[in-house]
């Protein structure tokens, strides 16, 4: 498999007080896998996410995005954060949401026009959301709102997404229409991240897997990999799941 | 004189005329950053800062000697600004939550500039009256050259909020995201505080330490309640910021001896009371009316529901039945029934109801809709 390194993490270490959350991860993410990153509470797959998006500083180690540093490589990457991380009654509408993955290629000072507007149309459609695009985003409902943060990825047109969680508090269709998105961005050869806590469904939605509990317990295919030993090792109980039927 | 002399006097009389124009961009400015102030629920920094200025005008005075407005709001930005980037510091380096660093640098800032106040006022120096205006503020000591640099400050201000309003929007909503997107966070976060630090130490002459911080946060939180644009929120803000200052200027000249800064603030008070009562959508009011009439139509489509399912078994659909079948319904009462005799959806004869063929499709459509969502 000679695929091309899409991210890679070297000695990454990060704390907030005393007790590393990270401790010294190393991780090469091969470009156009859909990979989860699963392990305890408290396990730093959060961290770890945004860590790598330089919003969180590290005591040591570094991140390169396709050979360079990432602060060089923004435009290739996208974020999903955790949908509890903000406040949606905040007023503004879900078209507005959107357009602000638009402009970090607008940088500052500058406005969106039509040319935005139209992308961020085009990312809500993607999610089947168009029709709730005037929508104040407080009366939307924790599935849309889930979508509306996919939609403003999409708008950024990256090749690396970072989700935190995109599948917390939304109800089974929207769980399906957020996994068929992230496949089809597989699909279009992006390379997709995805904090992840429903470990049954793992094998079904993704094909590379990381084990975290502070440090990497292990990496790669979820066929090699995703086994009853590395889910006891990162877990630290015995884990029994009847994944491969 | 009363409230029509005063609008009379006001257009000609320069002292009312400054104080007026003083007071409305006041509320104007704070208006607009008080909307930024609320939305980053940073709503107690405002009264942070207001307090901590105190000191700086206390020692501005004992370096100075002279109480010249300018010098004196000066000593006042930069106590403030210092008390700020404390708080912003100890939330930051320690565990303590912002409510706490907000509270303990409030509280050291203002005792320390109490301190000083009531030593000046010890000196033995005729110059030192009047420094205890700044508590509460005098608005009546407002001259041309105050309004020009309040006026100044909130052109530019509007320039910069002009400017970065889609960099201010996004930090607002989301200030993780907008790191990633590759902006200095900080830079924002240090200009829109920079900012409310300016506007704070502007008012205090007018309104005072004290009470500096109602004047910040009323008015946005009366806007919030109007709209949920946030542009339209920061105009509106600054309306009823600038409504504030001129009714509130207005009262206190009409009535004698009322002091002008709390009058004002609690002018802006009325405007968040009547928002919150009688704003449309958020409203206590309307959001009673329509819980209390989503009840009413919920309870008569229930009860409409009920008869369908009975009326249904028969082939006739509007057989009579008795009223009594209706009392085994949990919810049923005779107002229901008399709704939907008035609806037209059932027909009374005695004791007896019966469905009318508007009723029985109005129901079977109900049930549909129910189903389908």
């Amino acid at each position: 498999m000679a695929q091309n390194i899409a991210v890679k993490v070297d000695d990454l270490t990060v704390a907030y007080n005393y007790k590393p959350v990270l401790w010294d991860i190393d991780l090469e993410i091969p470009e156009g896998v859909l990979m989860a990153i699963v392990g305890p509470n408290g396990a730093g797959k959060s961290t770890l996410i945004k860590a790598i998006l330089g919003i969180l500083p590290p005591i040591a180690g570094s991140v390169t995005i396709y050979g360079k540093p990432y602060k060089k490589q923004r435009s290739l990457v996208a974020y999903v954060p955790q949908k509890g991380s903000v406040d949606w009654d905040f007023p503004t509408t879900a078209l507005d949401v959107v357009m602000m993955g638009t402009y970090g290629s607008l940088g500052w000072i500058k406005r969106p026009r039509q040319k935005e507007k139209k992308a961020a149309l085009e990312a809500l459609e993607k999610v089947g959301m168009l029709a709730f695009k005037s929508r104040q985003i407080s009366q939307l409902s924790g599935g849309q709102q889930q979508r509306i943060f996919l939609a403003r990825a999409l708008v950024q047109n990256a090749s690396i997404y970072f989700m935190d969680e995109p599948f917390q508090g939304v109800d089974a269709t929207t769980e399906i229409a957020i996994i068929n998105i992230l496949k089809e961005l597989r699909k279009a050869g992006k390379t997709v991240i995805v904090v992840h806590h429903d470990l049954q469904t793992v094998p079904e939605y993704f094909d590379w897997v990381t084990f975290l509990n502070v440090k990497k317990i292990a990496t790669g295919p979820v066929k090699d990999i995703f086994n009853d030993d590395n889910l006891t090792k990162t877990y630290g109980i015995n884990y029994k799941v009847s994944i491969q039927e | 004189m009363n409230l029509n002399e005063y609008f009379s006097l006001v257009f000609s009389d320069y002292t009312l005329r400054t104080i007026t124009l003083g007071t409305a961009i006041l509320g104007a400015v704070c208006g607009m950053l008080g909307s930024f102030a609320v939305l980053r629920k940073q709503s107690l920094l405002g009264d942070a800062i207001s307090h901590a200025a105190l000191p700086g005008i206390a020692i501005a005075f004992l370096i100075t000697g002279a109480k010249d407005t300018n010098t004196l709001l000066l000593g006042a930005l930069v106590s403030g600004l210092i008390g700020t980037f404390w708080i912003k510091g100890i939330t930051s380096k320690t565990h303590l939550k912002s409510d706490t660093a907000l509270g303990l640098i409030l509280s050291l800032f203002f005792g320390f500039g109490m301190l000083l106040l009531t030593f000046i006022q010890k000196q033995p120096n005729a110059n030192q009256a009047g420094l205890d205006k700044y508590l509460f503020g005098q608005a009546a000591t407002l001259v041309e050259s105050d309004v020009w640099l309040m006026a100044s400050v909130t052109g530019l201000c509007l320039f910069v909020i002009l400017l970065f309003w889609k960099e201010f929007k996004m930090l607002l909503f989301d200030p993780d995201y907008t790191k990633t997107l590759g902006f200095n966070t900080r830079i924002i976060d240090i200009l829109i505080t920079s900012f409310i630090v300016l506007a704070i130490v502007l008012g205090l002459q007018t309104v005072g330490v004290v009470l500096m911080s109602a004047m910040l946060l009323a008015p946005a939180a009366a806007a919030r309640q109007w709209t949920n644009s946030l542009s339209t929120m920061v105009i509106l803000a600054s309306i009823i910021g600038a409504l504030s200052g001129v009714f509130g200027t207005a009262i206190s000249a009409s009535q004698n001896n009322l002091s002008t800064g709390p009058v004002i603030v609690l002018v802006a008070s009325v405007f968040v009371l009547f928002s919150f009562i009688f704003s449309p959508s958020r409203g206590l009011l309307f959001r009673q009316w329509r819980f209390i009439k989503n009840r009413r139509d919920l309870e008569q489509h229930k009860t409409l529901a009920f008869m369908y399912h009975i009326a249904k078994t028969h082939d006739n659909i509007s057989h009579p039945h008795t009223i009594k079948i209706l009392n085994n319904f949990q919810g049923f009462t005779r107002g229901t029934l008399q709704k939907l005799v008035k609806k037209n959806y059932v027909e009374l004869e005695g004791n007896m109801w019966s469905l009318t063929d508007e009723g029985f499709k109005t129901a079977s459509n109900l049930y549909n809709q129910q189903s389908n969502e």
